[in-house]
């Protein structure tokens, strides 16, 4: 896939550099990554397996271009993560909001990243995932669990989303494309 | 920059390979840009070829540094250039052995594999194959069946070459696919079909039966793809060696069959085929034959090649079935390609008859300088057997392969042409001197080590004994002065053995010896020392011992004993005796080569036969006390062949017992066997001691038991024996299907044929390198003679290896070949006899009515000498 040329790439140069967005999408085994990245790229709900690994794509979002890495969220490639955390702008972590047995799970991971001096300056996107379940937490809920209001230094919003049914993506990706842009 | 690279490459000769001078390190600081943002696909394509070059150049990379290089190329996933994603692949599966947690890319591959991207799909099925082991592969077993039945060729084909080698990995899952292979193998693209048949082969390649339903299969139905019936053919020719049912079967058709098909690989399969298989008739070769001949005439190289080299090899089997191309054989002689034609003329030469030798040598060496050393091995092994063939024209190939000597040429030829010149010599004494003049020469001039010792060696044998021993020192001396260590110290050891054996040698041997001391090398000082000081005994009886008759004992052996030692410290001093004894490799090879020259293997340091037999028994308690291992028989078969039971029992003769061991096979499917013995009923005053019994004897599974026998103490001169030997056992019926036995058995015996002792059986082959030597040496103390007449003998030969055979000796001096037209002979054979003594037999052979024979017998004790002479009469 090539940038499209003229005016589009004009603006998108001016905002961002030259350079493309790098996001990454971490959380647990199951919490649907792998259903967001494609929803966001190709606008569907796709069938998918356990990542092994990662997919890699990118995902045009009004006109601005951004690589997406979906990285496998078992417990065997968690520690893989961390090769791919450098030049990383934007981590969206996802969090299966129905599984409450986990989200403890889900914390530690979280933290132990945001520890790493690679992503010192990464945006934190938390998609609270999973709100079409009855039985889902709150993001508030979430938000606690996760310990995100102790953050410090650390520019970070939580919203909540259904991969599946497509709500609460737009939110979140406006969101993420004007603390991207202000950063600048 | 680029000015100084043209300057580099012109000072090494290089060319043009702009990678010649890769850094390790370098490279894979480089390899830090792929995790730069955006991507450059045309600097990274040129890192990840700089990657694999050096990892195709054998450069290390150490576990820590390969992954982190591999975790780097997994970011360029991210870009879509299609050149890029290719190289990634290879890299994947370069760097799949060599890198940890390279199943990171399992889902990427996985995605490529099953995209819209065909010129992906192949390749990532490829990758992904090798980064995929047992546990992982059920994880991506659905989509390799989906591949395999892809209609795209590429997808369909790198499917089932993958699954071939994951099926070494894992057969069970593999196994399940045999529905898709069989699908894939009726497409109308030949490589698909051709890769399905080679996966369905191997998936049943265990199962006869199926291998032979599915062969008919394909056979009836016929395929499209010559490549599969090349395969055909090699899976019906394997089927047909294994089964032994002869060249009537379907299968045998099957291959003439496609003799006659249109695609020439397919012919030229069929072919080689038939001249492959063991034991065709000239009947049956010759269509086989006669199509080679008329791809002798093709004009394309590599059939004329394939079909000369084809006819090569089965020239020395069958020289009359190929005479028939001679003619066209005498026109590739000429071929512009070299290759043809020195296999023409080599196998002109097998074929040839003697006549032709003279002119062939002549050809061949216009155009020897031209070929590769490759094909020059091939000519010095036609020549080797053709000496062999035609002895009486030694002198044309001795002038022939010393002229071969004298040019240029690697290890592989000058070795071939060394051990051409020796067999020569040793073949044909009249060889002896011309053979030896131009070895010397050859050392004057030769960089290998291994040869230079090997003739040093030869020189020492050989030269005390020639007419002129004295012409020989200066090229010995000469390597002292010039040469390597281990070339020094050959030749020191050869100078001794001159000094041993001339007496008019001796001073100035000493004099050389006496400056050899001065060596800047330990060994060859420690060797000259030795020497000198041994000969300057002038003891004959030391001269033998120590100068040309050494060490017999086993090397392997010997380590073990002397290991034992130093580890039970003891007063006593080390005895030679109680290491066992090095067996004699067989001499009868020499025949054997003749029809495999082309698959010499170089010899390796395995260990002997005997030396396992030893490490076994020792492992028994009941055996831990016999001491050494004095010899072990050839296996003898007690039962006749395809019976209920098979039976063989190899005999481990100790210095006062023997041991039989017995290796049973139960053949029955629907039996289980307990606690099996071998019971012996000797003729005379042997005693059995002990059985050590087979605990369970299953279907097929070949087991061990063994019988120890103490030999009489009182009558040191009883050394044959006849034994009725009987299996013992306890039978357990058992279900054929699933081996579960009944809980209840009932004894059985099963009588076995008897089993002889022999006076062979207590003598061991030992070779005396210089026969007269070790005569003097073990004296004539112990010295018995007797003369015997053999009336049922009628000819030398048969009476020499008659007496050879019955005693169990080894020929020395190559005394077991008598020479055409001769009415007497000397046979000299050299032994040990049981308990550590020397033991040598002359016996002169006179012809008359019958054969008269006077044996004489020395020994370094009495009993050997009197149980040689009373086994004889």
């Amino acid at each position: 896939m090539h940038l499209p040329g003229g005016f589009f790439s004009s603006i998108f140069s001016s905002l961002f550099g030259t350079r493309e967005m790098r996001i990454l999408i971490l959380g647990l085994d199951g919490a649907g990554k792998t259903t967001i990245l494609y929803r966001l790229q190709v606008g569907e709900v796709v069938t998918t397996i356990p990542t092994i690994g990662f997919n890699v794509e990118t995902v045009t979002y009004k006109n601005l271009k951004f690589q997406v890495w979906d990285l496998g969220g078992q417990t065997s490639i968690r520690p893989y993560w961390r090769c791919y955390y450098s030049n990383t702008d934007a981590v969206i972590y996802v969090v299966d909001s129905c599984d409450r047995d986990r989200i403890g799970i889900s914390k530690s991971e979280l933290v132990a990243m945001l520890e790493e001096e690679e992503l010192k300056k990464a945006i934190l996107v938390v998609f609270a995932n999973k709100q079409d379940m009855e039985q889902a937490m709150t993001p508030t809920e979430v938000a606690n669990s996760l310990g995100l209001p102790a953050l410090k230094d650390r520019k970070w919003q939580i919203f909540k989303t259904s991969a599946t049914k497509g709500t609460g993506l737009d939110e979140a990706m406006e969101w993420l494309v004007e603390s991207l842009k202000s950063r600048q | 920059m680029i000015k100084k690279f043209d300057k580099k490459d012109e000072e090494s000769g290089s060319g043009s390979n702009p990678y010649q001078h890769l850094e390790k390190s370098a490279v894979l600081q480089e390899a830090r840009l792929f995790n730069e943002t955006p991507i450059n696909p045309r600097r990274c394509i040129h890192i990840l070829t700089k990657i694999l070059y050096l990892l195709n150049q054998g450069e290390h990379f150490g576990t820590m540094e390969a992954t982190e290089a591999f975790f780097a190329m997994t970011r360029l996933f991210q870009s879509n250039d299609q050149t890029l994603r290719r190289m990634c692949y290879i890299t994947i599966k370069e760097m799949a052995n060599i890198s940890e947690d390279v199943i990171i890319v399992t889902s990427s591959l996985t995605k490529d594999m099953t995209g819209k991207e065909d010129v992906y799909r192949g390749p990532a099925i490829r990758a992904l194959c090798s980064i995929t082991d047992a546990t992982m592969l059920q994880a991506i077993e659905r989509y390799m069946k989906q591949a395999i039945v892809d209609k795209v060729p590429s997808v369909s084909s790198s499917a089932l070459v993958s699954s071939l080698h994951m099926n070494k990995i894992s057969h069970d899952v593999v196994k399940r696919w045999i529905n898709e292979a069989q699908e894939a193998a009726s497409s109308d693209n030949i490589m698909v079909q051709y890769h399905a048949l080679g996966l369905l082969y191997y998936l049943r390649k265990n199962d006869r039966l199926a291998v032979s339903k599915m062969l008919n299969k394909f056979t009836k139905s016929g395929l499209k793809s010559p490549f599969a019936y090349c395969m055909l053919i090699r899976i019906a020719s394997r089927l047909l060696e294994e089964s032994e049912e002869g060249h009537n079967s379907p299968l045998f058709d099957f291959i003439e069959s496609c003799l006659r098909n249109k695609h020439e690989m397919v012919i030229y399969e069929a072919a080689s085929a038939i001249i492959h298989l063991p034991n065709c008739t000239a009947r049956e070769l010759a269509p086989a034959v006669s199509v080679l001949q008329l791809f002798c005439s093709s004009p394309k190289p590599a059939l004329r090649y394939a079909a000369v080299r084809t006819l090569n090899k089965v020239a020395m089997k069958h020289p009359s079935a190929v005479t028939a191309c001679n003619l066209d054989l005498e026109g590739l002689i000429t071929d512009s390609n070299r290759s043809i034609a020195t296999l023409a003329i080599t196998t002109l030469l097998k074929t040839g008859s003697e006549s032709s030798v003279d002119r062939l040598m002549k050809q061949i060496s216009t155009f020897v300088s031209e070929i590769s050393d490759e094909f020059k091995v091939v000519v010095v092994q036609a020549i080797s057997a053709l000496c062999q063939k035609y002895p009486r024209k030694h002198t044309v190939m001795m002038t022939f392969l010393s002229n071969m000597l004298r040019d240029d040429g690697g290890f592989e030829y000058k070795r071939a042409i060394v051990d051409c010149i020796i067999s020569i010599i040793e073949e044909n004494p009249d060889s002896k001197e011309s053979g030896l003049a131009h070895l010397c020469e050859f050392i004057e001039d030769c960089e290998h080590t291994v040869l230079a010792t090997k003739i040093l060696h030869l020189l020492g044998k050989e030269g005390p004994r020639t007419h002129t021993p004295s012409k020989y020192i200066r090229f010995i001396f000469n390597r002292v002065v010039l040469e390597n260590e281990a070339v020094r110290a050959a030749a020191v050891s050869a100078l001794a053995k001159f000094g041993a054996q001339n007496e008019c040698l001796l001073p100035s041997v000493l004099v050389l010896l006496q400056r050899c001391m001065m060596d800047t090398d330990d060994e060859v000082r420690d060797r000259a020392t030795f020497y000198f000081n041994v000969l300057k005994q002038k003891q004959l009886s030391l001269n033998a011992a120590y100068i040309f008759n050494v060490l017999t004992v086993s090397v392997l052996g010997m380590e073990k004993a002397l290991h034992q030692y130093t580890l039970e410290p003891s007063e006593k001093p080390f005895d030679m005796k109680s290491v066992p004894l090095a067996t004699v490799p067989f001499m009868e090879q020499k025949t054997a080569d003749l029809t495999s020259v082309a698959s010499k293997q170089p010899e390796k340091a395995l260990p002997a036969r005997q030396d396992i037999y030893q490490e076994q028994l020792s492992a028994i308690p009941e055996f831990r006390n016999l001491g050494p291992l004095f010899k072990s028989s050839e296996p003898v078969q007690l039962t006749e062949a395809e019976t209920e039971y098979f039976v063989r029992c190899i005999k481990h003769v100790f210095t006062d017992h023997i041991v039989f061991q017995f290796d049973c096979t139960n053949t029955l499917n629907d039996q289980l066997l307990e606690k099996v013995t071998v019971q012996l009923e000797p003729s005379e005053a042997y005693k059995v001691i002990s059985y050590v019994p087979v605990q369970s004897l299953t279907y097929n599974q070949p087991g061990i038991c063994y019988t120890l026998v103490r030999l009489p103490e009182d009558d040191p001169t009883a050394v044959s024996c006849t034994f009725n030997c009987t299996m013992k056992f306890l039978v357990k019926d058992c279900d054929p299907n699933t081996g579960i036995p009944d809980d209840e058995g009932y004894n059985d015996e099963y009588v076995l044929e008897d089993l002889e002792l022999t006076i062979a059986d207590h003598i061991q082959k030992v070779l005396k390198p210089n026969f007269g030597a070790g005569w003097e040496e073990v004296g004539d103390v112990y010295e018995k003679e007797e003369t015997f007449a053999l009336t049922t003998t009628k000819t030398l030969e048969e009476a020499v290896n008659n007496i050879i055979k019955f005693l169990g000796m080894q020929p020395c001096e190559r005394s077991d070949k008598v020479p055409e037209n001769k009415n007497s002979h000397v046979l000299y054979l050299s032994g040990v006899y049981r308990g550590g003594h020397d033991v040598l037999v002359r016996s002169k052979l006179a012809l008359g009515d019958g054969v008269t024979m006077q044996v004489t017998v020395r020994s370094t004790d009495e009993t050997p000498a009197d149980v040689i002479l009373a086994s004889v009469g």
